[in-house]
């Protein structure tokens, strides 16, 4: 649905991003992961036909975003950072209005509008002047603007921004419930958010493509080895001496746990190689008492500082 | 055309809502209600006068046309309050959509830019019409009540004149709009440039030399007299829709130039 190649935008000799590739399947809800300032909003300007790129191609449905910007842009729906609303229309001549210059028959309009209200969930202030809506209900407005004329492909900026905590969980139900029949760019910095509606991940940062794959593929990728955390009681030298024994376990570190006598233990192990059974009896058959065990994932948090500072990481060591 | 429409109705919308609207009206209003009756007195006093004077003299009655008088000098007065008015209706064409980041949902949406300019300029007409529709009253005043009766010529062409001067105003004023984000910068900008226009126009006037005629020849301020003495004339017609078209065509290229500039 969406193909882009090798794009690149510079800003005089700064280069915002930098060869850019990636493709969103039709259907697909894809998450774009940055920091601040590594190209995000930069890229998604430019699907919308918003920016030139300098170099590089972008294709929507598969029209091409300089040469046919008219076919690209009835076909997409685009909220940008700062919802773009007039703070003096209500609600309803708001909506109109973008239906109107979205392209939208007059006759549909009407229908339309109330859809997309039930959508977001703001037909009870159909008549509201938008400057007196919460920031919460202004970002629903703007996500109505960008879903009126019904586009086979969302561009979300940062949509959960400034939202309350019910509000964001909102919204990422809607966002998810959108896919299917729409194709769903969505950009942000927020880890969790990726992981929650995201069925791929681009990882974005200084202007170039990091990673791009399914949030847990990422996260087992990245991770060079499996980890287990257990806690057991018993002298912590010889328990760790006993599980650096066991074959495919490469690193054990230990904590004393507070207010008790056992200890906890990290190991880190090969990778798909499970020892947990064998963990469990050596410990176990040695008189020890084993409290708890289980396997720990790196999250996407790990993975992504990983990505985005691995440069900064390797020169500090 | 229903693209410039929505544009059209939108920009009409926002501005009915908006206090700047109803401060141009009524300061408008006062004004030119004021200038109205002033004009209107003087030349009546002085047509009394006139008269006064051929009766205790014994001359002939004298030929004075108060009601052409009066449709010159007011329309000559009106040309120039717009010039101070004008600047507060396309200020905030595109700087404030600028500011807001609509700009962005406009040029994302499938609509041209010739559409949104047209539809932004054409909106601020419309509301320049709006404004000019009460002193129609007062030429109403003068049609009922004069003696020798008024000739509705002179007025006409002294509108048609009014919307091309306009015109032409709003398509400079909202050029500027586009060249910043700052409402009040752009009202300024604008406002200085129609003063040197009028500053131009004044000094160039009457002048003999090659260059105060060309001048003069080209000032937009200059052909307005024509219409309002009745005159239609084909050279003024050129100029006028010429520099609407430049304002025009500058607020294209500059909206496109955005796209490149961000």
């Amino acid at each position: 649905m969406i193909e882009v190649e090798q794009l690149t935008k510079r800003y005089g000799s700064v280069k915002a991003i930098d060869s850019v590739s990636f493709r969103v399947e039709k259907g697909e809800i894809l998450g774009f992961l940055g920091p601040n300032g590594a190209g995000k909003t930069t890229t998604m300007r430019i699907l919308t036909c918003f920016l030139p790129a300098t170099e590089g191609t972008a294709r929507v449905a598969g029209f091409d975003v300089f040469n046919q910007p008219m076919e690209v842009k009835r076909r997409i729906g685009y909220l940008p950072e700062n919802p773009p609303l007039y703070n003096e229309m209500t609600v309803d001549s708001y909506l109109d209005f973008v239906a109107r210059i979205k392209g939208v028959d007059s006759g549909d309009r009407k229908k339309r509008i109330g859809e997309v209200k039930e959508k977001v969930s703001i037909q009870e202030y159909s008549n509201t002047l938008i400057k007196n809506l919460s920031k919460g209900y202004k970002q629903r407005v703007g996500l109505a603007q960008a879903l009126v004329h019904d586009p086979e492909v969302l561009i979300l900026d940062e949509p959960t921004v400034g939202l309350d905590p019910n509000q964001i969980i909102e919204v990422r139900e809607l966002i998810k419930s959108l896919s299917g029949n729409h194709t769903i760019i969505l950009s942000t910095h927020i880890l969790p958010e990726v992981s929650m509606t995201c069925q791929r991940v681009v990882i974005i940062a200084q202007g170039k493509i990091a990673a791009v794959d399914t949030p847990e593929n990422l996260t087992r990728q990245l991770q060079g080895s499996d980890r287990i955390y257990l806690e057991a009681t018993g002298p912590e030298q010889s328990i760790a001496g006993k599980i650096k024994e066991i074959d495919g376990v490469l690193r054990v570190e230990s904590h004393k746990l507070d207010g008790s006598d056992a200890f906890s233990y990290n190991v880190e192990t090969e990778l798909k190689k499970d020892v947990r059974g064998r963990l469990a009896r050596k410990i176990v058959e040695s008189g020890f008492d084993l409290l708890e065990m289980r396997t720990m994932s790196m999250s996407l948090e790990e993975v992504f500082l990983q990505l985005t500072t691995k440069e900064e990481g390797v020169r500090s060591k | 055309m229903k693209n410039v429409l929505a544009i059209l109705q939108k920009e009409l919308r926002t501005f009915f809502v908006s206090p700047i609207a109803y401060v141009v009206l009524t300061v408008f209003l006062i004004i030119s209600g004021y200038f109205f009756y002033n004009i209107v007195s003087i030349f009546v006093e002085r047509s009394m006068m006139a008269m006064m004077q051929s009766q205790q003299f014994g001359g002939p009655p004298p030929a004075m046309d108060v009601p052409a008088l009066v449709t010159r000098n007011f329309f000559g007065v009106i040309s120039t309050v717009i010039l101070f008015m004008l600047p507060m209706i396309t200020m905030a064409a595109f700087a404030d959509e600028k500011r807001r980041g609509t700009m962005e949902l406009l040029m994302t949406s499938p609509i041209t830019n010739v559409q949104i300019v047209l539809g932004k300029f054409l909106a601020a007409l419309s509301f320049f019409v709006v404004m000019l529709l009460p002193t129609m009253l007062y030429y109403g005043f003068v049609f009922a009540y004069s003696s020798p009766k008024m000739t509705l010529g002179p007025v006409l062409s002294g509108y048609l004149g009014l919307l091309l001067l306009g015109g032409a105003l709003i398509s400079l004023g909202i050029f500027i709009s586009t060249l910043t984000e700052n409402q009040i910068v752009a009202a300024s900008i604008t406002f200085g440039a129609f003063l040197i226009l009028w500053v131009i126009d004044l000094s160039a006037r009457g002048g003999g030399t090659v260059v105060q005629e060309i001048v003069s020849y080209l000032s937009i301020l200059n052909h307005f007299e024509d219409f309002s003495k009745g005159v239609i004339d084909t050279a003024s017609l050129v100029v006028y829709s010429s520099f609407i078209f430049l304002g025009l065509f500058l607020t294209y290229r500059s909206i496109e130039s955005l796209r490149w500039r961000q």
